[in-house]
């Protein structure tokens, strides 16, 4: 690797961090880097401390690191949170107003990050000052980029006769990334375009940010010196395209077919709902346009409702939620199940219980997941590992529900969702559609739920020709009409739960499970966890320490046979999770009956940095580690 | 071949307790499905949890009965994706105004065409009678411990604030007239709802069958006295013909009024009707123009197993 940068911008809420990472990001992409961006944010419309770390690098990267090596900031809190994770080769641009901000000038900053800064100050004889923690910083190595912020906007209204622009603090966010490029020294025609592009319906706004980003960038290529970092871009790489955490499903449903979806708004999912809608015309190879009917519902319960009322009709019907949500829903879940419904709830966690972390990362609801709804009933619970396999998994999880007749949870999570990244362009003729039994016409006596020797009934819609049939959540005969007799309940139990076994037989290996490499030490894990510990197996086979690694991706059926034959040769397990409790490797001696030597977790809410999982895997491989790992990286 | 009543009927036997009410209600449901000529597979019945629920498994037609309070979305779900559907929703009040109460709202908001009917008894019959929604405040029916200590829901009152454009109310025993209420009511162009006050004869020992007929108050006055009379023989004009703030406003309010008479006379008939209010399948065309002719049921997502789905220029515009 010749190229790792990480660039961090922070600032309150609404100031514009996102749409300045944005334009980073964009920029850097478009320069050929591949790039790794994740957003952090309190649950709050203004105020609180969010930031932005954009990681860039010449080759194929999964994660964040620990290091960051250039941060840029135009309030107080972000020096404050963050000016102990500036590498010593790095450096700060901040506004040079704030120099005299003490902390408790800042209302944001809660009282048991405070309280930990200023023993740090205190032990180091500093000021609680934005003065006192630079010092710091510059006492570790790092170069410190002043910069008024205010005077360059006035010098830059002068310059362009723009008396509007004096004060216009909303545009510090640009300002910021163009002072940073300028510094790396990345070619600035990118720049421009970019800017034009994110505010493509404001021009006029878009002009004002293209002088002052010049401005800017001109000002850091002229005053700012001896910076380590210089980026001035490589060759692209073709078909690459830079995508948000929720492209890779919602695209995959509109590829798919998926033509109806319901949500209630909720963190981390709606973004998906929200950008159905906003593309719900689509267009169809020779055919008339189609469309996605997206629906904001009252609640989730009645997401749910819907989902399935429109599925019953045979349309691909889908629901995007996250824990909470998912919570109020497992009733109707159970309905789907013992009716055979096919549709796929897209799960996008957070760190729970109850509303938890509401903006923050975890991987609490995976036992929650498997065991949803009362009753016993099959479902299948799918995860992703990044937006690119989320994607071709979407197409997948269809597929399975439509072949099975069973509802499909697709588990993404919230660091995949506030994460922004460069991948391969998705192909969408990597997806097949199979509808299963569904049926085009029916002829003769029909019974929706009748016995067949695979256990899967054809199903006919609501509405078509002579397809009449019955559902119900009580236990059904054939036709679908209630029954509590002994013997059928039996037939209808065992065609159910028949399918799990046909799921598990009939899922291609490579779908349920995937091994990257195997050695005496392996990681399990499933999920957004896959970025950060590809990229800590590389860093520790670069020291000649061989870890594999196997990821999870069919979490019910659990793939036992699979994945023991994956792991019989590796001799120490470790278990990578962000929950508390190992809630995969709980699910993993059920099954599998064989004991999980490490845990490594992390439940503050922030995402894993492939820094933090190698300096744990070190440990253990060295014999240091203790069983349970706990990382806590990151504010 | 023109439908008969025998057509809509099932061979599931009914379980439904000798002289229910409910008896009424799918009697009429079936002769108003086969006077409208409406064809068993274009029509689905979407049914809630408790007595009436089982109401989908009478009828032969497409029947979906669902979960307890939630039977609206199942059943907004299925007509928007497949509008071409006739679709009716039934449950009890329970169901519907108590456990259901914010789908029943939020049905009212988005207008979608089609029926919802309340079985409304004024008890819990299937968990052994007791209190529902509809039941007034301190009336003590055969099964509570002591006389009930809330006031009750208003349906028609509830159904008219939260945007229904049909309201009606019907009695079981009077199948008829229910019957031609059913009719007006899926004709209608929105989401239309029917109160059915259905005698729980097992159970409410307050609102009997007896009790509407008024034969308490023929004791005093020597003959029979029914508390039930018709909206349709007074002078009542539930319709809104004009758009306009004043008219919507007076014909609501009237509804609204005339919903909280209750006693010694109680109307049935529509109490308000405005087919000016757009149906949700219009605010949907006014953004899909082809929504209706090419709805998601009767979508082509692929071809020979591969999407058709083109998001290239999507794609193109994600590029670095």
């Amino acid at each position: 690797m010749n190229t790792d940068f990480t660039w961090l911008i922070g600032g309150p809420q609404g100031s514009g961090v996102e749409s300045g990472a944005n334009i980073f990001s964009k920029v850097c992409s478009q320069m050929g880097y591949q790039v790794f961006g994740k957003r952090e944010f309190y649950s709050n419309i203004k105020g609180e401390h969010s930031y932005f770390t954009v990681r860039i690098s010449d080759e194929k990267i999964h994660s964040n690191v620990n290091d960051v090596n250039l941060m840029v900031s135009f309030d107080a809190e972000t020096i404050f949170r963050h000016f102990d994770e500036i590498s010593s080769d790095g450096g700060i641009i901040y506004d040079s107003e704030l120099e005299n901000i003490d902390t408790d000038k800042v209302r944001t900053l809660d009282k048991p990050f405070k309280d930990r800064l200023h023993k740090l100050l205190e032990s180091k004889n500093k000021p609680f000052t934005i003065a006192g923690v630079l010092e710091l910083a510059k006492e570790n190595g790092v170069k410190i980029f002043p910069v008024s912020f205010k005077k360059l906007l006035e010098t830059l209204s002068e310059e362009v006769e723009n008396p509007r622009l004096r004060g216009l603090v909303r545009m510090y966010n640009v300002i910021g990334v163009s002072l940073s490029l300028g510094l790396i020294k990345m070619p600035s025609d990118s720049l421009v375009n970019s800017i034009d592009e994110i505010f493509s319906k404001k021009p006029q706004i878009a002009e004002i940010n293209q002088q002052a980003a010049s401005f800017s960038y001109n000002y850091a290529s002229k005053n700012f010196e001896n910076f380590n970092h210089v980026l001035s871009g490589i060759e692209k790489q073709s078909d690459t395209i830079l995508v948000q955490g929720h492209f890779g499903c919602s695209l995959g449903k509109m590829v798919c077919g998926c033509r109806f979806q319901s949500y209630y708004p909720i963190t981390p999912a709606s973004d998906e709902s929200v950008y159905l809608e906003s593309n719900e015309i689509l267009e169809i190879e020779n055919g008339r346009p189609g469309s996605t009917i997206v629906v904001q519902t009252e609640d989730e319960i009645s997401a749910i409702g819907m989902m399935i009322g429109s599925a019953l009709t045979g349309t691909r019907s889908s629901t995007s939620t996250s824990g909470p949500g998912f919570a109020l829903m497992t009733e109707a879940l159970g309905w789907a199940g013992i009716n055979e419904v096919a549709v796929v709830i897209t799960l996008y966690q957070r760190s729970g219980p109850s509303t938890g972390l509401p903006t923050r990362h975890g991987q609490d609801d995976l036992l929650f997941t498997v065991f949803a709804g009362c009753g016993d009933f099959p479902k299948i619970v799918y995860a992703s590992g990044d937006i690119e396999e989320s994607f071709y998994d979407t197409g997948n999880c269809f597929n399975y529900a439509d072949k099975y007749q069973v509802p499909v949870i697709h588990m993404m999570d919230k660091f995949l969702s506030s994460s922004v990244v460069t991948c391969k362009k998705f192909n969408p003729k990597k997806i097949s559609i199979d509808r299963g039994k569904l049926l085009d016409k029916v002829e003769g006596e029909y019974k929706r739920f009748e016995l067949t020797d695979d256990g899967i009934s054809p199903r006919a819609k609501l509405g078509m020709d002579n397809g009449v049939f019955w559902n119900t959540g009580d236990e059904s005969d054939e036709y679908g009409h209630i029954t509590e007799d002994p013997q059928v309940r039996i037939s209808m139990m065992d065609k159910r739960m028949s399918r799990l076994d046909l799921a598990l037989e009939t899922i291609p290996e490579n779908e349920q499970a995937v091994p990257f490499e195997i050695h005496d030490y392996t990681i399990i894990s499933w999920g957004s966890t896959k970025g950060p510990i590809l990229d800590a197996q590389a860093m520790l086979k670069k020291e000649g320490i061989d870890i594999g690694f196997v990821q999870i991706k069919l979490l019910h059926p659990f793939p036992t046979e699979y994945v023991k034959s994956l792991l019989k040769d590796a001799k120490v397990l470790i278990d990578i999770e962000a929950n508390h409790s190992g809630q995969l490797g709980k699910i993993f001696k059920q099954n599998i009956t064989r004991e999980i030597d490490y845990h490594i977790l992390k439940y503050t809410g922030r995402g894993m940095t492939s820094t933090e999982l190698y300096d744990s895997l070190k440990r253990i491989v060295e014999n240091k580690a203790s069983k349970r790992e706990i990382l806590s990286h990151g504010a | 071949m023109a439908l008969k009543l025998a057509d809509f009927k099932t061979d599931v036997h009914n379980d439904w307790c000798p002289g229910c009410g409910d008896f009424g209600i799918v009697n009429a449901l079936q002769m108003a499905l086969a006077e409208m000529g409406i064809e068993r597979d274009k029509a689905t019945i979407f049914s809630g949890i408790g007595c009436s629920g089982k109401t989908s498994h009478f009828i032969n037609t497409y029947g979906v009965h669902t979960l307890h309070g939630r039977v609206l979305t199942f059943a907004q779900g299925g007509k928007l994706a497949n509008p071409d559907m006739t679709v009716v929703a039934v449950g009890g009040d329970g169901d519907g105004l108590g456990i259901g109460a914010g789908h029943f709202v939020a049905a009212g908001r988005r207008n979608i065409d089609m029926t919802y009917i309340i079985f409304d008894n004024g008890v819990y019959g299937l968990t052994k009678g007791q209190a529902s929604p509809t039941l007034k405040l301190g009336e003590q029916t055969k099964s509570l411990p002591s006389p009930n200590t809330n006031s009750n829901v208003n349906p028609i009152g509830l159904a008219v604030a939260s945007g229904f454009t049909f309201v009606a109310r019907g009695y079981s025993y009077d199948v008829r007239h229910l019957k031609d209420l059913i009719i007006k009511a899926v004709k209608h162009k929105g989401l239309s709802f029917l109160d059915v006050l259905q005698p729980c004869p097992t159970y409410n020992d307050v609102n009997t069958r007896d009790w509407y007929a008024g034969v308490d108050l023929a004791k005093e006055s020597m003959e029979r006295h029914s508390r039930i009379y018709k909206l349709e023989d007074t002078k009542f004009d539930p319709t809104v013909n004009y758009a306009g703030e004043v008219e919507v406003n007076e014909k609501l309010s009237q509804a609204l009024v005339k919903s909280l008479e209750w006693g010694d006379k109680i109307p049935i008939g529509v109490f308000y009707q405005n087919e000016l209010v757009s149906p949700f399948s219009t605010r949907l065309t006014d953004k899909i123009p082809n929504y209706l002719e090419n709805p998601p049921a009767k979508q082509v997502i692929s071809d020979a197993g591969l999407p058709n789905t083109d998001i290239s220029k999507i794609l193109d515009s994600l590029k670095v």
